[in-house]
């Protein structure tokens, strides 16, 4: 940190990261609470199914698998990644693995965004907010493809100072030491692209996105038929 | 055995006059609202007809039900894995035109337009865009009273193994009217195959409902539900279906479509079943045996075992008497002339029907069809409908339950004929059809006469029984704090609220004061 003086670096990547976490917990659990009636998907394939079987599966198997290698990828401690693969290994993987399924999902997402916009039943159903949402995500996509050449020429150099600065960055947030000044020498498309994806958190409460933490897995035990009783549990103080 | 006790219907097809009251008092009491316009949870058809939304009928395409699989009762659109596979974008999903694009009309173009030659019209307009509409070419109930070209109405799925060209003449034309609800399964699909358990069957009496803050909207009982009963409320994103009317229900009344219909053709009350044969009677393996393994399932309310047993499952015994007094139980199993609608689907349907008769009244005038000993009657199998479509509907194609039931409405008209017209009874067909007198009078009184209290026959709620400390509850329902029930007097708020304006024209016919 820099001896208490107000810079950008600590605003954005010091301070920001736990404001949108923070709204981001305390938001949906608030909303759970009060507002769960507006908890939900919110589809529109009721209205225009044309293109969905491809766009909506693309989009969402690409966004889950993107999440999936943001967390072990950034997440997994420094030398537990060693003893598994050099630095340079790591960013060439999060370069191929980042481009296929950042372009499945540029690809769901761009007939998505056009039917969201020009069918005239989706958008007359959609809410500001739910238009918002989508070019957003699609935003944040943009900018995390756009690191890939930037990542490609430093990996052609044999430099990975990048990607581990960025991990370091994040586990410096997620356990409690923030240390913005491991950004400091990062290409600029790398801070926009956490920035937005940052943003991504702080509206999640507020948007369609709650659904993602209602991914419905107890299903796959739980018993077919369901029967529930009229009869009020007396609750115990 | 576990007993459960289940409110059921029973609608008279005999007797429907297809006047759609039953839908339109469901739909100014239940679906009039935005997001919910193309919804009707009561609707009636014009059989034969491909019905409301388009094909419902037809598995192969929709994929509703249950269906066997190398032995084992499964959810025909596929199980656990492949729902939360394709929960992004629900294959056999119905799109809204299958159903209709719910539609207005501009009406105020009719006090507002300037001076002119011709009347003005008032164009419709959508109910989802608020746009006008070019032409309307389909509708909830497009087929009314054999409307439209026959070749479409008789893609309808029960008219399989019928040779369809025949009916396609004028002089050999039928008609049915098919009231439709939820038909409150035992085995219902769309609970099976709800990812986030929303949906449920209440225990005490077996009415199916959505648990509207845990629906997520994932979409699947929409087209797990063969009987396309399960509706998307496109405005709040979660599904909505025929509840019953159980806050009418839960005091006795009966449900509002049964309580308007003028033809009295509908009969609540309650059966007893055993809910541990479920799943044996619903993986019968041939289909046509599906009607009578439905029958094994319902207990005999008079049974002094069952009794016992529905006693010691908490069953209140108002609702033992009711069971006793079912109509339900009298015309399904008694008499045996309700059937379950479609119970190829293997949900365990709880709406039952009775067959209508179709006499041709012209053609027995002049003597050209063949009647009855009484010389009046006709004889079952000579009527307008074929047997073979109602079997098609109620039996899966089975006829001989369906004929069987046709020759006892019959037989009940002939004899109550002999009695008032002759002045002397004939039980010559009562007999040929294998009931007796005190039955033929009991059909009578409850299919003619159709008293209001021998139609409904509902139990109460037990509202008392629901709290185990009604004290302790007691000063905690009415006024309520913090957001309950209102929608406050902020235009702003953080999380999405719920738009309760319908659709607006685009633009606004001008005043007349402007020409």
């Amino acid at each position: 940190m820099n001896e208490g003086l107000f810079n950008w670096n600590n605003l954005l990547f010091g301070a920001y990261p736990y404001v949108c976490l923070a709204v981001f917990f305390i938001g949906s659990w608030l909303r759970f609470d009060r507002e769960q009636y507006t908890w939900k998907s919110d589809s529109s394939q009721l209205l225009s199914m044309g293109g969905m079987r491809w766009a909506s599966n693309l989009f969402h198997y690409g966004v889950l698998s993107i999440f999936a290698g943001h967390f072990v990828g950034l997440l997994t401690p420094h030398a537990v990644f060693l003893a598994v693969m050099p630095d340079i290994t790591h960013q060439y993987l999060a370069i191929i693995a980042g481009a296929i399924f950042g372009l499945t999902m540029l690809l769901g997402g761009v007939i998505l965004l056009v039917r969201r916009f020009t069918n005239v039943r989706v958008s007359a159903a959609s809410r500001w907010s739910d238009k918002f949402t989508l070019v957003w995500v699609m935003f944040t996509l943009v900018l995390g493809i756009l690191t890939i050449p930037v990542s490609i020429g430093h990996a052609g150099h044999g430099d990975p100072r990048v990607v581990t600065a960025m991990a370091e960055w994040i586990q410096s947030i997620i356990y409690l030491y923030p240390s913005p000044n491991f950004l400091e020498g990062v290409d600029l498309v790398f801070k926009l692209h956490v920035l937005a994806g940052m943003t991504v958190f702080l509206i999640f409460p507020f948007t369609r996105l709650v659904h993602i933490w209602s991914m419905p897995f107890g299903y796959l035990t739980r018993s077919y038929q369901i029967v529930r009783s009229k009869k009020v549990k007396y609750q115990q103080n | 055995m576990k007993v459960r006790a289940q409110f059921a219907f029973v609608f008279n097809l005999d007797k429907c006059i297809g006047c759609h009251t039953c839908s339109v008092t469901c739909k100014n009491t239940w679906t009039n609202r935005r997001g919910m316009e193309y919804v009707w949870f009561n609707n009636v058809e014009s059989k034969p007809g491909i019905g409301y939304p388009k094909n419902w009928e037809d598995q192969k395409k929709w994929k509703g039900g249950w269906t066997m699989d190398s032995g084992k009762l499964e959810l025909k659109s596929g199980g656990r894995a492949s729902k939360l596979l394709n929960i992004f974008a629900n294959p056999d999903l119905p799109q809204i035109d299958e159903y209709y694009e719910p539609f207005t009309y501009n009406y105020a173009r009719l006090q507002n337009a300037p001076l002119s030659e011709a009347a003005p019209t008032a164009r419709p307009l959508s109910m989802i865009t608020g746009d006008p509409m070019e032409k309307i070419t389909w509708g909830p109930n497009w087929e009314d009273d054999l409307a439209g070209e026959y070749a479409k109405r008789s893609e309808d799925k029960n008219m399989d193994n019928i040779q369809k060209e025949m009916y396609g003449q004028f002089e050999n034309t039928f008609n049915l009217y098919l009231p439709r609800i939820c038909n409150h399964c035992l085995n219902p699909a769309c609970v099976a195959a709800c990812p986030s358990g929303s949906i449920y069957k209440r225990e005490e009496d077996g009415i199916v409902l959505v648990d509207q803050d845990k629906c997520r909207g994932w979409r699947f009982c929409m087209s797990s539900c063969p009987y396309k009963k399960v509706y998307y409320n496109w405005e709040s994103g979660k599904a909505e279906k025929c509840i019953a009317c159980y806050p009418r229900v839960e005091s006795g009344m009966p449900t509002i479509c049964s309580e308007s219909c003028v033809g009295r053709i509908r009969y609540n009350g309650v059966m007893l079943y055993d809910a541990d044969r479920i799943e044996e009677l619903a993986s019968v393996t041939n289909e046509q045996d599906l009607y009578e393994a439905q029958c094994k399932i319902f207990l005999d309310p008079n049974d002094p075992k069952v009794i016992a047993a529905a006693r010691a499952e908490g069953i209140n015994e108002d609702w033992i008497i009711a069971a006793q007094k079912s109509p339900i139980y009298k015309m399904a199993i008694e008499w045996k002339i309700a059937f379950p609608m479609h119970p190829e689907f293997r949900t365990l349907p709880m709406v039952w029907y009775v067959p209508p008769l179709s006499p041709v009244q012209s053609q027995l005038d002049q003597g050209n069809l063949p009647v009855g000993p009484d010389g009046v009657i006709p004889l079952a199998g000579t009527m307008r409908l074929p047997v073979q479509y109602l079997a098609n509907l109620l039996t899966a194609g089975k006829e001989a339950p369906i004929v069987s039931a046709l020759n006892r409405l019959i037989a009940m008209r002939s004899y109550l004929r002999s009695i008032h017209v002759e002045g002397q009874a004939d039980t010559r067909p009562l007999v040929a059809a294998g009931i007796t007198e005190d039955q033929a009078k009991e059909m009578y009184r409850y299919l003619a006469i159709a008293n209001y209290e021998d139609r409904y026959v509902i139990p109460t709620g037990h509202e008392e029984e629901r709290l185990a400390d009604p004290h302790g509850f007691q000063g905690q329902n009415g006024f309520t704090f913090g957001n309950d029930s209102s929608t406050g007097i902020s235009k702003i708020t953080l999380f999405p609220r719920r738009r309760k304006e319908s659709a607006e024209p685009a633009e606004l016919a001008p005043h007349a004061d402007n020409r």
